[in-house]
């Protein structure tokens, strides 16, 4: 108590400040656990954009003779039913999951943006036509959507990035539609309006700034489910389609039948596919923490 | 008189609910001299900053300004265009809210906010633009203007932000300034100092003023002309000293009579009983009626007249001027006595609320 009155007494004028992004990575840095996903995502970014270098093996080529091996110094996670290095294949993997797991999301994320803020901005008949057909998109189960539009166009990474893409796109959408249309109740808004700003100067300069972090907090965490939706595709057999290229969820599948006698082939890829969503998932909670200026110390 | 530089006249805002319509803004008229600050006062709810956004044309739906007519040095604002009246807005009127701690934007620096206001009408640069923020932000006390231009909203004190607001809407140079409830959000001493602030600037620049508070005392200290409103009509316009004098409205009355005084602790504080009639569901006869401690049979049957009472003092009453017998022959107190009796025992028992409710006869809120 004392030391607090003290704190409260000697407290020195506030410090200028360095900007509301500078500030925002001060307390990012100062977050354990979000830098620990910092770290994560950074381990599985560097393996995918260097597996070519680190991979001691083709992932796509086997040999024969040393399938089914168990895990050894020449092959660190163990071989597959084909002979196939499981650790250059998840190294691979990894590539595919990031890649489609971010394209995805920009793509749901600006679609969603484009619909949320025409919604939010423009409201009346707009609006409700809008958020009743992004209902209807919210109502179906993401992954079964993302399973009929994959099922409709056919195997590819852009198809798995349409289908996750589209699934992701209503969650941004009403994200920003509500965000916005609490904006524009704001006296800040108001402020604005009665100094003469026009309605596009506001939307645009006004209020998506203030829309646009708990856009990236909701992005982040989208980057964690994207990476499972994009291997539970895989899993389901809706994966890339070229059975020699590496990917976490189809690698699950193939090997499920092993399960008793070579567990090495499930538990790497389930682990790279559940630690970089984990390292997204904290990332995603540490923004939403330290890109809240009211939470300043 | 002065000459008139903003003419309200026949003002009517409605609002479309669900449940009917609400004329939030019911035939209003005001006039406001150039120099001059007009004070509007009335409880909660009575169509004050109705009245003021309808002028600055920030009306939305289900809101929309029904008629009337808001001239600005002549030229009547509901018949310009949007992009004219963006014009106006901020440039030859400006206003400043009752929250100064929402009604900055959270992520820009105050000096940017400032700076965006004054480029918004004026064809100048982005760092001359700046300069003059800090400018500004001197003129409004703040110190270390420098500094403070680089600041966010959230690291200043209420007080601070209050007078960023009123740097930002001065820094145009407006004819008229809007304040909505400037100082009801501040606590006593910076009230005074906010004040103090508004009255040098209005000195310096022959700046009229629209202040529009529920606080008497604010009334008291800055108004030259003062407007009651209740339940979206005017109910008594006159000068200040009429008005604190010679009150002549009983609603009037009763908001002076709510007053608390220094140095009177004797019985409880008066309050006006009931609370404002619902918009929905106004009574036929006048507005007042169900809570005046002089109520007649007409009153509950016919509107009444907005008659001169005295010059330049004008009033929404069946009382005639000397306050006591009715316009329209009916039966009525005998005298200003008996009127003032008929108050007192209305209101004697009334007043659990606090000062601040009782002062505005807020009950029921």
């Amino acid at each position: 108590m004392a030391s607090r009155a003290a704190t409260l007494v000697v407290r020195p004028a506030p410090r200028a400040s360095r900007g509301l992004w500078r500030d925002a990575l001060s307390r990012l840095r100062r977050n354990g656990p979000a830098i620990v996903g910092l770290v994560l995502i950074a381990i599985f970014v560097i393996g995918a954009v260097f597996a070519p270098v680190i991979a001691p093996y083709d992932p796509s080529v086997g040999v024969l003779t040393n399938s089914m091996q168990g895990p050894s110094l020449a092959h660190l996670m163990g071989t597959d039913l084909l002979g196939r290095d499981e650790f250059s294949r998840v190294l691979y993997g990894a590539r595919i999951s990031l890649t489609v797991g971010v394209v995805a999301v920009i793509c749901g994320l600006a679609v969603g943006m484009v619909v949320g803020a025409v919604a939010g901005g423009a409201g009346g008949i707009v609006d409700t036509i809008l958020m009743r057909f992004t209902d209807v998109m919210l109502a179906v189960p993401g992954i079964l959507l993302a399973i009929a539009i994959v099922a409709w166009l056919g195997h590819g990474e852009v198809q798995i990035i349409v289908a996750v893409g589209v699934s992701y796109a209503p969650i941004f959408a009403r994200l920003l539609r509500g965000s916005l249309l609490a904006l524009r109740e704001s006296d800040f808004v108001l402020a604005a309006r009665s100094a003469g700003a026009s309605t596009p100067r506001i939307l645009l300069h006004h209020m998506m700034p203030n829309a646009l972090t708990p856009m990236i907090v909701q992005a982040t965490l989208a980057l964690a489910t994207a990476i499972i939706d994009v291997a539970g595709l895989g899993f389901l057999g809706l994966g890339p389609g070229d059975p020699r290229v590496a990917e976490w969820g189809e690698m699950l599948t193939d090997s499920a039948r092993f399960l008793q006698n070579a567990p090495y082939l499930i538990i790497f890829p389930g682990a790279a596919i559940t630690i970089s969503a984990i390292g997204f998932n904290l990332l995603g909670d540490g923004l939403r923490e330290s890109l809240d200026p009211r939470l300043k110390r | 008189m002065t000459d008139t530089l903003l003419r309200v006249r026949h003002l009517r805002t409605y609002f479309w609910t669900l449940d009917g319509i609400v004329k939030a803004v019911d035939g209003v008229n005001m006039d406001i001299g150039t120099g001059r600050t007009l004070g509007v006062v009335g409880e909660s709810g009575c169509g004050k900053s109705i009245t003021a956004l309808s002028i600055m044309r920030l009306i939305e739906r289900p809101g929309k300004i029904v008629e009337g007519s808001v001239d600005l040095d002549r030229t009547d604002l509901l018949k310009l265009s949007e992009s004219e009246m963006r014009e106006i807005r901020g440039n030859a009127i400006s206003m400043i809210f009752q929250e100064p701690m929402t009604s900055l934007n959270p992520v820009f620096t105050t000096g940017n906010q400032i700076a965006e206001a004054i480029r918004l009408h004026a064809d100048i640069g982005a760092r001359e633009a700046e300069d003059r923020a800090v400018e500004m932000l001197r003129k409004v006390g703040i110190p270390d203007p420098e500094r403070r231009a680089r600041q966010y909203p959230h690291e200043m004190s209420g007080g601070m932000r209050q007078r960023v607001m009123i740097a930002m809407a001065l820094s145009t140079y407006p004819q008229l300034l809007i304040a909505d409830e400037p100082t009801t959000a501040l606590d006593v001493t910076i009230q005074a100092q906010i004040l103090e602030l508004m009255k040098e600037l209005r000195e310096e620049r022959r700046m009229s003023i629209m202040l529009i508070t529920h606080d008497l005392g604010v009334i008291a200290e800055m108004a030259d002309d003062v407007v009651v409103m209740y339940s979206g009509k005017v109910v008594e316009t006159g000068d200040v000293f009429t008005i604190f004098e010679r009150p002549h409205h009983p609603y009037t009355q009763g908001l002076l009579g709510s007053l608390p005084r220094i140095g009177q602790r004797r019985g409880r504080l008066r309050v006006i009983e009931g609370v404002v009639p619902n918009p929905l569901n106004l009574p036929k006869g006048c507005l007042f009626a169900r809570r005046c401690p002089c109520v007649m049979p007409i009153c509950e049957q016919t509107p009444p007249p907005f008659q001169e009472v005295h010059p330049g003092q004008v009033s929404r009453c069946w009382l005639t001027p000397a306050g006591t017998t009715p316009a329209v022959g009916m039966t009525a107190p005998a005298d200003v006595a008996e009127a003032e009796a008929a108050r007192m025992t209305i209101t004697a028992d009334s007043g659990r609320q606090s000062a601040t409710a009782a002062q505005m006869g807020e009950v029921g809120r």
